[in-house]
């Protein structure tokens, strides 16, 4: 049972990365003189776009999100609905918490709010789809014994690696050395893809690791 | 000197600085008094009386005037002023008229020896400090015409020396190294000049002269390296053969030798500059380790602080330490015959340290020295600081990198408290759990009370940290950064609309930080009783606010608006300030000589059945003596007092049958007078800075307040997860604390560069100026690391505020002999354990001392390593210098405050004596 879930994940994830991955060689086609330095918020949305697709197409499609109550097309409205409100509250979430770090108030706040809404995508987008809009199930599931199933502890993972590299890719700016990569907020954006990608593929091999340990309650 | 051996006659007027330089070397001096910043013409008045008729007399060679009104009027109003632009056109005309007069034969200089920062200050090395004019004037046609030869753009002061020593026709001074200015000689040695010395004449007098110093240093000194010293030798040698052989032949030298006994002049002047920046690796390496083995000192200090408190290490490493000091003086007096004092007390220090450390190593429990317990996130974010101290950008943007550390430090408790679980009220318990995972579960209302608490101060921590960054001032290396407007005084402020809303600004946000403080104080009952301290708190605080609003108004009016309050004005700006330290001065000795903010009613019991009280049935035995009795009596004691804390009435059926012992004020009996101290210092420390830092220094208070709430908090939270071992203060708040100093030396307008510091804050108070030094030196100290101080004095808070916030109950109360109660108990709880409360103290002191030492470390290394780094003078070496400073002025003041606590104990430990008696018989 262990190793079907895991596989499963594991396939998943290899999924969302070489969406990342395409969203980086494609538009080379389509875009004249793509660069991820020179045109960055054109590669920011599209690997944002691709994963936010690929995502939700995977957790549809593999069933993952929480049972729904009642099945009505009204019911199902509304949580869309309030899915949507989340994502975009989550992107004006991060965007406070970027501008207090220290990003510059007015200026570029086109690129700041690029930044929040990849942040949004690669950790928000990932709770909505895994656990819904339930903000109760989303506090509970980033404490050290929330997780109920293997994909709560691959959100653990994978959030937590996306919000350290946007953290650790801001270290680099202050220094003096005049590289394209220190410009605001390519260094950021650079450090949460990273961490996100390294979050993927971590999460499978941790929790096949530690699946002695992991003991999850029914929910 | 030359000028007086050679018999010409020196004239001087201005500055009487000058005639305390060179006393009696003048043939005539009009000296006139300087030091008064704030006086704009006196000198210059003097000057203008004076010089006309002594240009027309005859009995000068140099005549020295020095204008000190541009520089008074920099300092007190900075450059962009309407009275700076009305003292340089008064030099203009000055200037022109000197022109006017000036006689065939005289050259006229006018030079600045400085310039000035954007404030008007200087002292520091930044360009704007260190350039400065030069302006060159002789009637006579004394240079050719423009253009025919190459005017350099910048000159080094250096060059001034020999160039008007060879034009007034004496010898160049023997030590200068500095390079003849040729534009200012013929090209061709035309006699028709008055010095007659033509360019490669007076650079070859020049060359030879700083040939000959260069050969008598090195003799001498033997700090220049070798290979430099032979080939300026051999290039020296090369032009004097050839200068020789151009004289001989009476043709005049090449410009090719011009040229290159130009270049030999400069390659001695930075062979000498590189030489003379020397460092002596060894004791710089001693001196590092010194540094480690202190912090590490530090460090193992706060780990075993229990130990050490319990057992009393530190006799014999501090005799040992005096020992070798002293075996290391007389090693040196005997060897070399003269002492150098470093080596003396650095190998003292290092003895006592490692003797020290090798006896705790033997009482050290093993378990604790696991490595994972210094896998922390407060101390990765303390190596990261550290880190940062290494690189030149992240110094730069020190300010900026210091809030982002200290805003990932905050954001980080709440997140860490919900991975444990503790943020959010736990589910109702589940019967499959086994139950001793959780002992005791704080309920759930109170969990949820205080994470809405915590994050509400988290709120206010980060919107303090965020508006504090709008304080900052801005470095030279900053390029676009614009300083802060609050940093400038009022009375630069031209707009007369923004001035008013200015002071409007810093008056309300004064008056909101003393009411902020009142409130803390009256809210836990610490104003009832009637004592000194208490009388400080509530008028000698409000009188120092209202002078200080007063002084603030004096001071920044514009000086033509009343002239005829003009003294009034002068008065009230020596007075206002004064009266204000003197009240906060007061205040801070009424509340060292008093302490206590206890109200104690006695009330004779209601009914005369309280009167005949049943013997306590918690003496147990009389037999023991009456010290151990006290250390029993006052759990019990307070037991009962407590029952009346903070609530005014008292139910008459409580007190029926118990002691009648109504104490307000004392479960905050130790924080009260801390807070207090730190209030008053924190107006002293305010008088001293510009007036727009009023606001600063409220959020100052605020950020010092939440980060005390969120320490509190987190600490009640996950009381229950950790079992309360002594009073112990985890690193994470610690950290942030001295980050939060660090934060606000720089939210104060505060920098780590000689041109940033604040030479205003001699003034206040003394508009005059001073005759000493140590005053004023004093007072730019308090001004430059007053964050510093009010976080050092404020660090033992971090130990009381999670007891004064407790929550009711929340604490298992194992320890025997204290029966269970819901009642606050507070600050009481430390006098339940005397020797956990000062082993608490001690590693909160040493974490504290710690995590400073650290930092200086840091850029003690980065000076160390980076020394010949290009930006070692302008960043690293600063730094360095702000940083120790910092620390030894921090160090000081965590002792004061660890003596104040100290001092309070000693009084609680009084008032209990003398209440015992009366009660328990």
């Amino acid at each position: 049972m262990w190793d079907v879930e895991i596989r499963g994940m594991a396939s998943a994830h290899a999924i969302v990365a070489s969406s990342i991955f395409m969203a980086t060689v494609m538009p080379a086609v389509f875009v004249e003189n793509f660069s991820v330095y020179g045109t960055h918020m054109v590669w920011l949305h599209c690997v944002a776009g691709s994963v936010a697709v690929v995502n939700i197409a995977v957790f549809w499609l593999l069933g993952i999100s929480p049972p729904t109550k009642k099945n009505t097309l009204s019911y199902k409205l509304n949580r869309l609905f309030r899915s949507c409100l989340y994502f975009l509250l989550s992107c004006l979430f991060f965007h406070t918490v970027v501008v207090l770090y220290g990003a510059p108030l007015l200026e570029s706040a086109l690129e700041t709010f690029s930044l929040a809404v990849l942040l949004s995508t690669l950790t928000t987008l990932r709770c909505l789809c895994i656990l819904g809009p339930n903000v109760q199930a989303w506090i509970r599931v980033f404490s050290r014994d929330g997780a109920m199933s293997v994909w709560d502890t691959s959100l653990q993972i994978t959030t937590g690696c996306s919000v350290i590299g946007a953290w650790l890719g801001a270290l680099p700016i202050p220094l003096d050395w005049d590289r394209p990569w220190q410009i605001w907020p390519i260094s950021c954006t650079l450090g949460a893809t990273t961490g996100f990608l390294t979050g993927l593929l971590a999460a499978p091999v941790w929790i096949h690791w530690h699946r002695k340990q992991l003991t999850y309650k029914l929910k | 000197m030359q000028l007086l051996i050679h018999c010409k006659r020196v004239v001087f007027m201005g500055d009487d600085t000058w005639v305390s330089l060179f006393p009696k070397k003048f043939h005539r001096s009009l000296p006139f008094p300087s030091f008064n910043v704030k006086d704009l013409h006196t000198v210059d008045n003097g000057i203008l009386q004076n010089i006309y008729p002594t240009m027309e007399g005859d009995d000068w060679d140099v005549l020295i005037a020095h204008f000190l009104g541009v520089d008074h009027c920099g300092h007190r109003f900075g450059p962009d002023h309407p009275a700076m632009a009305e003292k340089l056109s008064q030099m203009d005309g000055v200037i022109r008229s000197v022109i006017k007069r000036l006689k065939n034969d005289t050259l006229l200089v006018v030079m600045g020896d400085h310039g000035m920062t954007d404030t008007g200050d200087h002292g520091g090395e930044s360009q704007k400090e260190t350039d400065a004019a030069l302006f060159l004037y002789s009637s006579s046609p004394l240079f050719p015409a423009p253009g025919s030869q190459v005017e350099p753009e910048v000159v080094p002061q250096t060059d001034l020396v020999p160039t008007l020593a060879l034009l007034l026709g004496v010898p160049i001074p023997y030590s200068s190294v500095g390079q003849v200015l040729l534009p200012l000689f013929p090209q061709n040695g035309s006699r028709g000049v008055p010095t007659g010395l033509s360019q490669a004449e007076a650079l070859w007098i020049n060359v030879k002269q700083v040939s000959r110093f260069l050969e008598t240093y090195s003799n001498m000194a033997k700090d220049i390296p070798p290979d430099s010293l032979s080939q300026l030798r051999a290039d020296f040698s090369n032009i004097s053969s050839q200068y020789l052989a151009a004289v001989h032949k009476g043709h005049l030298p090449s410009p090719e030798l011009v040229v290159s006994m130009q270049n030999y002049l400069t390659a001695v002047r930075e062979t000498c500059r590189a030489s003379w920046a020397r460092f002596n690796p060894f004791k710089m390496a001693a001196g590092l380790l010194i540094l480690g083995v202190a912090c590490m000192l530090c460090y193992v200090l706060s780990e075993l602080s229990h130990v050490v408190i319990q057992q009393g290490l530190l006799k014999l490493p501090i005799l040992s330490g005096l020992v070798v000091g002293l075996v290391v003086a007389a090693g040196q007096l005997f060897l070399q015959g003269y002492l150098e004092l470093s080596w003396c007390v650095g190998a003292a220090a290092l003895s006592s340290e490692v003797l020290f450390l090798l006896r705790t190593r033997g009482v050290s429990p093993k378990e604790r020295w696991s490595p994972s317990g210094l896998l922390t996130l407060a101390l990765l974010v303390l190596f990261l600081r550290c880190a940062s101290l290494l690189s030149d950008s992240y110094v730069i943007y020190e300010g900026n990198v210091v809030t982002f550390l200290l805003f990932t430090l905050s954001v980080y408790v709440p997140l860490r408290l919900n991975w444990d679980g503790l943020l959010v009220p736990l589910p109702p318990p589940d019967t499959q759990k086994p139950p001793r995972l959780l002992p005791t579960v704080l309920p759930s209302s109170v969990v949820r009370r205080q994470a809405t608490i915590l994050l509400v101060w988290l709120g206010v921590l980060v919107g303090s940290l965020y508006l504090s960054l709008s304080f900052h001032n801005c470095r030279e290396e900053q390029g676009t950064c614009q300083s802060s407007p609050f940093l400038s005084p009022l009375s630069r402020v031209k707009n007369n609309q923004l001035r008013n809303l200015h002071y409007v600004i810093s008056v309300g946000s004064l008056a909101l930080s003393g009411y902020l403080l009142y409130r803390w104080l009256r809210h836990y009952g610490n104003l009832n009783c009637i004592s000194v301290t208490v009388f400080s708190a509530c008028f000698l605080i409000p009188l120092a606010c209202v002078c200080m609003g007063l002084h603030w108004a004096v001071s920044a009016t514009p000086e033509d608006t009343f002239r005829n309050l003009s003294e009034l004005i002068g008065l009230a700006q020596v007075f206002l300030p004064r009266a204000t330290f003197c009240l906060l001065g007061f205040g801070l000795l009424l509340l060292w000589v008093d302490p206590m903010t206890v109200f104690l009613k006695l009330r004779t019991p209601l009914n005369s059945r309280g009167t005949s009280l049943p013997p306590p049935k918690y003496r147990a035995s009389t037999g023991i003596s009456p010290q151990a009795e006290l250390h029993h009596l006052i759990p019990q004691l307070y037991q009962r007092i407590r029952h009346s804390l903070e609530d005014g009435a008292t139910e008459s059926g409580e007190t029926d049958s118990r002691p009648a012992v109504e104490a307000y004020g004392l479960g905050t009996v130790y924080s009260a007078p801390l807070v207090l101290l730190c209030g008053l210092l924190g107006l002293v420390l305010l008088l001293l800075h510009p007036e727009g830092m009023a606001l600063a220094f409220l959020l100052l208070l605020l950020e010092a307040g939440a980060m005390l709430h969120i320490h509190a908090c987190s600490a009640n939270l996950s009381s229950l997860h950790k079992h309360s071992n002594g009073f112990s203060v985890p690193w994470a708040p610690v950290v942030s604390w001295s980050l939060a100093a660090a934060q606000f030396f720089h939210a104060t307008g505060h920098l780590p560069t000689f041109p940033s510091i604040q030479w205003g804050a001699a003034f206040v108070g003394f508009p005059q100026g001073h005759t000493g030094t140590a005053l004023p030196a004093s007072l730019v100290t308090l001004n430059t690391f007053s964050s510093h101080i009010i976080f050092a004095v404020g660090c033992p808070l971090l130990l009381f505020w999670p007891l004064v916030c407790e929550v009711r109950g929340t604490r298992p109360t194992c320890s025997a002999g204290v029966e269970e109660s819901e009642d606050a108990v507070m600050e009481m709880r430390l006098r339940e354990n005397p020797q956990k409360f000062s082993s608490g103290l001690l590693e909160l002191a040493a974490r504290y001392l710690f995590v400073n030492g650290a930092q200086v470390f840091a850029s003690v290394c980065a000076a160390a390593i980076l020394r010949r780094h290009l930006m070692v003078w302008k960043v690293f070496a600063p730094k360095l210098m702000f940083e120790a400073s910092g620390f030894i002025v921090g160090s000081v003041f965590v002792i004061l405050g660890v003596a104040m606590v100290m001092r309070v104990d000693i009084s609680v430990g009084g008032l209990f004596k003398k209440l015992l008696p009366q009660n328990s018989r």
